[in-house]
């Protein structure tokens, strides 16, 4: 603790620390200097507790890399699952306690790479759960290779010649897969993305969204671009609103990022038309 | 020192809180604040980064930038309720 | 009614509430019966979009407090293994069917083999203990199931039922008791307060940690990762050790209270006949045979797999002088009976490759030649 000056001790604790598990490794955590994940950590306890939720029935669940060890922080119940795989084992919950919020935290790279099947059949079955998906352009934890969605001629640990692979755009692919409330931020934009969390809990269906983030030790490092600070003016400038970007031609467009409320829906919800059916069946 | 405004009216006052353990010198918090309240500190904590430390609380807001964007979760901002000090003390 | 049949029914009396399946022969059934049957009882079919997706479904639902199964054949068991491991790793019960199909590869959908007895055991990265049964028939198809889901629940690991194509397609007439009768084990929760309540620590001699649900209020640290008794991941050999050691034992310590097998004729035989499955109904065909004949015989028929029963085999091995196993593979669980009974008889591997069971008169020829 610091002690600029004299006076009596009256100890402050971060409000986010209420809800983090001590057991777990890291001071605070494992996360580098900078790291966008420990600010998207922050912005979900954010938006339970505005919620006013009962955190006994709030589950985390991740896979591996940097995002997928979120879930391991969280003090209360979480379910540290497969790469790629955390959408499965969170659809079982939810169908098996259906009044369970459930937060899944899941990176690009195991989002759509890995779990990209997962990923579109969570959507089109709809099932409320929520995806906070970081998106930091390349796979962190395992030192900065590139996932699908890094940029066309970025430098990666598997791409020293320049990524030649077009990104996906995981708005667009969650919109065509059947998810009912999709959102993209960056890590800049905290109260938007802490509003973004809250409707996509309270969306009884699939919420989608995705959060690009820093990466200053990988992917930052790897492209020149600075550190956290840096990078952090980098996604602002890399966004366009929704509204601009409808003014905007696609040349204008290239390389940047449309962030907003991007689409929502309603349509039924997987664990209760499920259910359903075993209503009809037992008549 | 703490000023007080010419008016006699109550200004609302902040403190400023570092966990000198969790602090990783990304320094998100001294470029983000609005304010130029914060800034480096000369001295190193035990992970041999320059923590941040208060520099002009009295222009603080209260706006919360540094602790949302903290990574680390330490920084954090109190309201003064009245205490001479320009930093609380944990 | 059909062995996949069976299943189905003997899941249901042990309390299935979700089935999550991808469609494979010989399995396909199981699914498509549970389709209709489940929702009937309140509980809830889902079609995976692949084998992974169902067994992860199924495992997030027993973590919540649902019991699960799922069905599949041998290249679904090669899919689901990372999750195998992380259900041993994380003592989440589940019950696999494994409708085992003519393999490497696609193989020969339609016919049957034993392939898979050590996938299901030594498949996944690591070491670990499960159990796998083998019903030679739908009535013990029925009963299997129920056992399974017992002892996925006792053991909090997962149950394979290793069925095989034949088995699986076999139609014979099966008695479901009434539901009194029925005896359904439910997993050990806890009286310890959340508070209190270290989530791995083992006080019970059978080395199985109690298992409250997600959502009950325990802040359960569910991971993979090798972990300390309170969830915390850790990489020390100590720890490593004593997690690894209680992972593997508290299933093969307790072989002899799991592992069930039938012998018949051991007092006076000077060859066992030793086998599982589809194979044991040709097997003990061939050995009445040759006992109504005076024949010095005996049959052994393993309905446990693994754990394997090592001293009841290695028994075996010392009341005969020959021990001959005729299995639809290249040979695999004799190799559990050379290593046990192999010190004390002469061990002899019948193997057929698939498709084609032993006929009774073939296993009759073999153990003559021994005899001879």
């Amino acid at each position: 603790m610091s002690t600029n000056s004299k006076g009596p001790a009256k100890k402050i604790e971060h409000p986010v620390l209420k809800h983090f598990r001590d057991d777990s490794p890291g001071t605070p955590h494992l996360w580098c200097a900078g790291c966008g994940v420990g600010q998207v950590w922050h912005y979900t306890t954010r938006a339970i507790e505005e919620l006013g939720l009962d955190e006994d029935k709030v589950l985390w669940v991740g896979g591996s890399g940097c995002t997928g060890r979120m879930c391991t922080y969280w003090h209360k119940d979480f379910f540290h699952t497969l790469h790629g795989r955390a959408l499965s084992f969170a659809t079982g919950a939810k169908l098996a306690r259906p009044e369970l919020t459930v937060l899944v935290h899941s990176g690009d790279g195991e989002c759509v790479a890995i779990g990209g099947n997962h990923l579109i059949h969570a959507a089109r079955r709809n099932v409320d759960l929520n995806l906070i998906a970081i998106n930091n352009f390349n796979y962190g934890m395992t030192g900065g290779q590139f996932s699908p969605t890094t940029p066309i001629n970025a430098n990666t640990a598997t791409t020293p010649y320049g990524n030649r692979e077009a990104p996906f755009d995981l708005t667009t692919l969650m919109r065509e897969a059947g998810a009912t409330y999709i959102a993209r931020w960056t890590t800049v934009h905290f109260r938007q993305v802490i509003n973004a969390i809250k409707k996509g809990i309270q969306n009884k269906g699939f919420s989608y969204i995705e959060i690009l983030a820093q990466c200053p030790t990988q992917y930052g490092r790897r492209n020149k671009l600075g550190g956290a600070v840096e990078m952090m003016e980098w996604l602002k400038a890399l966004s366009v609103t929704k509204e601009n970007a409808e003014k905007m031609s696609p040349e204008e467009l290239k390389g940047k990022f449309v962030i907003g409320e991007l689409f929502s829906a309603t349509k039924p919800e997987f664990s209760e038309y499920m259910r359903s059916i075993a209503a009809e069946a037992s008549k | 020192m703490i000023l007080s405004k010419s008016l006699g009216a109550q200004v609302k006052r902040f403190k400023l809180f570092v966990n000198e353990e969790y602090c990783k010198g990304c320094r998100i918090c001294v470029h983000f604040c609005p304010r130029d309240a914060i800034r480096l500190s000369d001295d190193f904590n035990s992970k041999g980064v320059n923590v941040p430390v208060p520099s002009n609380m009295e222009k603080c807001t209260g706006c919360r930038i540094c602790e949302f964007y903290c990574p680390d979760f330490a920084i954090a901002i109190a309201e003064d309720e009245g205490s001479n000090c320009e930093v609380c003390l944990g | 009614m059909q062995g996949n049949e069976a299943c189905v029914e003997g899941a249901l009396a042990a309390g299935c509430m979700l089935f999550a399946g991808y469609p494979i022969t010989p399995a396909t059934e199981v699914s498509e019966i549970m389709a209709r049957r489940l929702p009937r009882v309140g509980g809830i079919y889902v079609q995976g979009e692949d084998e992974l997706a169902s067994l992860g479904m199924i495992l997030g639902a027993s973590a919540a407090g649902w019991k699960g199964m799922t069905a599949t054949s041998g290249n679904g068991i090669c899919l689901m293994q990372e999750e195998i491991g992380y259900a041993a790793m994380t003592e989440i019960p589940c019950v696999i069917v494994d409708a085992q199909r003519a393999g490497p590869g696609t193989g020969i959908a339609t016919k049957s083999m034993q392939g898979d007895v050590y996938q299901v055991r030594y498949g996944s990265n690591g070491d670990y203990s499960i159990i796998a049964l083998a019903p030679s028939s739908p009535q013990e198809t029925f009963d299997l199931t129920i056992e399974a889901f017992n002892l996925a629940e006792m053991y909090r690991t997962p149950v394979f039922l290793l069925s095989d194509e034949i088995v699986a397609h076999m139609r014979e007439r099966v008695i479901i008791p009434e539901p009194e009768k029925i005896k359904v084990v439910e997993r050990r929760k806890t009286e310890v307060p959340p508070a209190e309540f270290v989530p791995f620590r083992v006080e019970t001699p059978d080395g199985v940690p109690p298992m409250p649900s997600i959502g009950d209020g325990y802040a359960l640290p569910i991971s993979s990762f090798a972990r300390t008794d309170t969830g915390r991941p850790v990489t020390d050999f100590k720890n490593q050790d004593r997690l690894v050691q209680r992972l593997w034992n508290k299933v093969e310590k307790h072989a002899d209270s799991i592992a069930r097998i039938e012998v018949e004729g051991l007092e006076d035989a000077r060859v066992a006949v030793v086998s599982y499955g589809s194979v044991a109904r040709a097997a003990d065909e061939a050995v009445r045979n040759m006992r109504s004949q005076g024949k010095p015989v005996a049959s052994v028929r393993l309905i446990t797999l693994w754990p394997f029963p090592d001293e009841r085999i290695r028994e075996v091995g010392r009341h005969v002088k020959t021990i001959l196993f005729p299995e639809m593979n290249m040979g695999k669980m004799v190799r559990e009976v050379e290593r046990t009974a192999g010190k004390h008889a002469e061990v002899f591997s019948f193997p057929k490759p698939g498709v084609d069971m032993h006929t009774p008169a073939e296993i009759e020829q073999a153990v003559m030649r021994i005899l001879e």
